[in-house]
């Protein structure tokens, strides 16, 4: 029972608002996921041969609110119990909102503190608000089905012995919730954007998900700085990744980037985006990294690009969020304004910090320095170091081929590695 | 971030492992039962095995296009992996918090691999 891509999409963008009114409805969201389980299994086998219904989301809050009512009477004396406590969270919700509004409250929910790890708030996320079915966040998020199962059924478990409320979090509560669900968005782009090594059938695109999600954040949220910088910063990194990896699926540095393969438009919003926000906002940590983004992104080609100004953004974010991928950013656009060598010795600076001491960015960016100032013997060495203590594949790809480079240092196979120009 | 924890057994473990009373084994059943629970609760354990003693298993070779076995362990052996973890957590401190949950560590042998990622970063 294969749906065509439009339904499936339809059915993914109802899924969390018709979750958010029956758990404001009923107030379980454990037996409410369940239910709208049973109600998409049901749309899947049903639509394809009796065609979509003239009000697709009407008919989805019918069986969804049937199946609760049956697993309810079939459950009679727990049933009893739980009334009370039903009915006391049903007082307790506010005024029946817009779909919008509950989808937002559902994403709070599920970066609830009761989830302790990222892992578990994510997972959820992608289930109950990005509307994702276990084995299309399994493929996602490269996990066995098992894990993800098993992760949703917990983290749900969780969410109902904490007693967790269907109510968007108190004033007290909301800018640390806020910072989880920001954290959550952002490693969903993030996972979004691996480089993965083979082919993405069927593979929802996270970060389409994340930008989507954020999106809504924000219409409800437009006076947050934060919320606004975070999207700008997904809009002007997603903007990118058709320049970001060649055909054989290695990394393309930023700095040789077919920038005629950038999505202008993009560009365009995230640029706007920051622009405003900066001017009207507190500052934050994810507006600054936007900023430094908008600069990458609107230079015409990397000779054009601002590097004095980056190297103030990093002075920037090096006060108000300060750490060692930070560091050792600014550290390249010193290198970048000031020349390597000084660059060198701002890295030597900061390697009394010891998590960087033994960090293999830390040799990347160093090879990287050495080889801008000509020294090409030390400058491999670090290459070397760097791509044998990398964690990423596609990284230590892309050193283990600057280093070759080195060794040849002929212009062959300078040409055989970056394939047609 | 994914990590492997390796759980390696030595002639000193399996020694005191033959002498423990059922008492003590059911000990380290439980304690490894409510680390494995606490992982799935947290959403950190993506698989947990214990493997069989390597003198039941086989090693692997291909000569000229034939497979070639001969029973476990490799030769002179005295370390065995006995088990593992594989974990899905935010930091190796993380990882590192898990692994020393691991029972019966000393005289088992507990060692933290991250698992390489197709992840990149943009250079």
């Amino acid at each position: 029972m294969k749906l065509n891509p439009d339904v499936e999409d339809l059915l993914r963008e109802l899924a969390p608002q018709v979750l958010g009114l029956l758990v404001r409805r009923y107030g379980d969201f454990d037996a409410c996921e369940d239910a709208l389980q049973e109600a998409l299994l049901a749309a899947a086998t049903q639509w394809p041969s009796e065609g979509v219904p003239v009000n697709p989301k009407g008919w989805m809050i019918t069986v969804a609110s049937r199946r609760w009512t049956e697993q309810r009477r079939s459950e009679s004396a727990r049933y009893r119990r739980e009334a009370t406590v039903a009915s006391t969270q049903l007082r307790e919700a506010a005024l029946p909102g817009s779909a919008a509004d509950d989808t937002l409250t559902l994403l709070f929910l599920c970066c609830h503190p009761s989830l302790t790890t990222l892992p578990s708030q994510v997972t959820l996320t992608l289930r109950a608000v990005g509307g994702l079915n276990t084995a299309e966040i399994a493929r996602a998020l490269l996990l066995p089905k098992a894990t993800v199962g098993q992760r949703i059924s917990r983290a749900k478990q969780r969410i109902k012995v904490s007693g967790a409320r269907f109510v968007m979090p108190s004033e007290v509560e909301l800018p640390e919730r806020l910072g989880a669900v920001l954290r959550v968005l952002y490693l969903i782009f993030n996972e979004g954007s691996t480089a993965s090594s083979g082919p993405a059938l069927h593979r929802v695109e996270l970060t389409t998900e994340a930008i989507r999600l954020t999106r809504l954040l924000l219409d409800r949220l437009p006076e947050d700085g934060e919320v606004a910088g975070l999207l700008a910063l997904m809009l002007l990194t997603d903007a990118r990744q058709a320049a970001r990896t060649r055909p054989d699926g290695s990394l393309v540095p930023l700095g040789e980037q077919d920038r005629s393969l950038w999505d202008a438009r993009a560009i365009g919003e995230g640029v706007a985006l920051i622009t405003q926000t900066l001017a009207t906002a507190p500052i934050g940590p994810y507006q600054v990294q936007a900023a430094i983004a908008a600069v990458h992104d609107e230079a015409a080609s990397s000779e054009d690009t601002d590097w004095p100004q980056i190297l103030r953004l990093y002075d920037l974010l090096r006060t108000i969020e300060p750490g060692p991928m930070v560091t050792l950013n600014r550290v390249v656009a010193v290198a970048m304004v000031h020349g390597p060598n000084v660059g060198l010795k701002e890295l030597s600076g900061a390697e009394t910090d010891p998590a960087l001491a033994g960090h293999h960015r830390t040799s990347a960016v160093r090879a990287h320095l050495l080889d801008m100032a000509g020294d090409r013997e030390t400058a491999l060495t670090h290459y070397r170091r760097a791509a044998r203590m990398t964690l990423s594949i596609p990284e230590r790809r892309y050193l283990t081929s600057r280093a070759r480079e080195l060794t040849t240092g002929g212009a062959a196979d300078h040409q055989i590695e970056r394939g047609p120009q | 971030m994914k990590y492997m924890i390796l759980i390696h057994s030595n002639p000193a473990s399996r020694e005191a492992w033959e002498r423990f009373s059922d008492a003590e084994r059911g000990e380290g059943m439980g304690a490894y039962a409510a680390l494995n629970e606490d992982l799935a609760e947290s959403g950190e354990l993506i698989v947990t095995e214990a493997l069989a003693e390597a003198s039941t298993g086989k090693r692997v070779t291909v000569q000229n296009g034939r497979t070639l076995t001969s029973d476990g362990p490799f030769a002179e052996a005295k370390e065995q992996l006995a088990g593992f973890y594989l974990v899905d957590c935010e930091t190796i401190d993380r990882a590192i918090e898990i692994a020393a949950r691991v029972p019966g560590v000393p005289p088992l042998e507990v060692e933290v691999r991250p698992v390489l990622s197709y992840g990149g970063t943009e250079m």
